[in-house]
């Protein structure tokens, strides 16, 4: 293996970006893709679901035999606001397999006490984001109910291409975020791709119910984006 | 709480590889490039070896890394990659296998 791909490798890896390596098993050569870029004749399609799926493999193509490693990014989930629904969504979403952060400024609901074995961090947005940005493995969502800490958040999802991004609040609520997120520069298809009412319509009752509804829309929402990308192959 | 979203500078053996190789070591990359049956760890799995037997990761429970040390050795000597495969002891030629009676190969070769 080249060193100079491995430092690549791991720079992609680092920042949260999917690659995909294809080593050649016939000499060693190996050559790195990074996501978006893509790979011309059958290996491309190989490469295409690797980044889809992140499942790594062996593929015979003409040309030999290949390894194509998929190394992708821990998709997680970050709730701003340290909620009721969030106490019952940070357990069950890490037993889902998407590991939780939780950023509420108000530092009387965001305690250790109430938010055991949680990331935690009782700083506004702003700060957190600038020091660990969002990307399209993340998912976001804003469940404070207060549009001070809320719409910064959402607005920041947007722009980096969180994989999902959700806002609790009624229609009318919804309404008048969607008028002041315009008023920040937020465009029409980037205001449609927000979950609200948040989470999949199940009649939820109660904080840990609503939960339930906003973790099976992430799910839906990640598995989506594989079900986006496969549909973008097939009409290319 | 351990931020599992990032890398783990200390143990991610792609990054100790690298590291390695930035301290002037030669170091073996060993990787399960095919699995059946049920094996331990996922196609993908790193093992990176240096020169003195040093090791980071896993390509199995710990059933076959002593072999595949032992041959990162000689591929550290020879630039020659090679495909190590281990399946329950009894079927293969290796005096080690896998316990839980899966197969694995894995692909060894030099960094660098």
């Amino acid at each position: 293996m080249d060193p100079h791909l491995l430092e690549q490798l791991n720079g992609e890896r680092r920042a949260r970006r999917a690659a995909v390596l294809v080593t050649d098993l016939s000499d060693g050569a190996a050559r790195l893709i990074r996501e978006g870029e893509t790979v011309s004749g059958p290996l491309g399609e190989v490469v295409a679901r690797a980044f889809r799926t992140g499942n790594s493999g062996l593929t015979e193509a003409e040309e030999g035999s290949f390894f194509i490693n998929a190394h992708l990014p821990q998709p997680r989930l970050m709730l701003i606001g340290a909620v009721h629904i969030s106490q019952a969504l940070a357990p069950m979403a890490r037993v889902a397999g998407y590991p939780v952060e939780i950023v509420d400024p108000r530092t009387a609901f965001a305690t250790e006490d109430r938010f055991p074995d949680v990331l935690l961090d009782p700083r506004w947005p702003e700060e957190v984001l600038a020091e660990r940005p969002l990307d399209a493995y993340t998912a976001l969502a804003a469940v404070t109910h207060d549009p001070k800490i809320d719409d910064f958040a959402v607005k920041a999802a947007l722009d980096s291409g969180c994989f999902y991004v959700g806002a609790l609040g009624s229609r009318k609520t919804h309404a008048a975020r969607v008028d002041r997120l315009k008023n920040i520069g937020a465009t029409a298809d980037q205001l449609d791709r927000i979950a609200a009412p948040i989470g999949l319509d199940i009649g939820a009752a109660n904080p840990a119910e609503i939960a339930v509804a906003v973790l099976a829309q992430v799910i839906a929402a990640f598995r989506a984006r594989s079900n986006a990308a496969k549909a973008g192959e097939k009409t290319a | 709480m351990q931020d599992i979203t990032h890398l783990d500078e200390a143990r991610d053996p792609l990054l100790i590889a690298e590291r390695w190789r930035h301290d002037g070591k030669a170091v073996a990359v060993a990787t399960v490039v095919e699995t059946w049956g049920s094996a331990p760890r996922p196609t993908g799995s790193h093992l990176v070896i240096d020169a003195d037997g040093n090791f980071h990761g896993s390509v199995s429970g710990g059933c076959v890394e002593g072999a595949v040390i032992s041959e990162a050795a000689e591929v550290i000597e020879t630039g020659q990659p090679r495909m190590l495969e281990f399946g329950v002891a009894d079927e293969t030629a290796w005096r080690v296998g896998l316990s839980c009676g899966g197969r694995i190969r894995v692909y060894v070769e030099r960094l660098g």
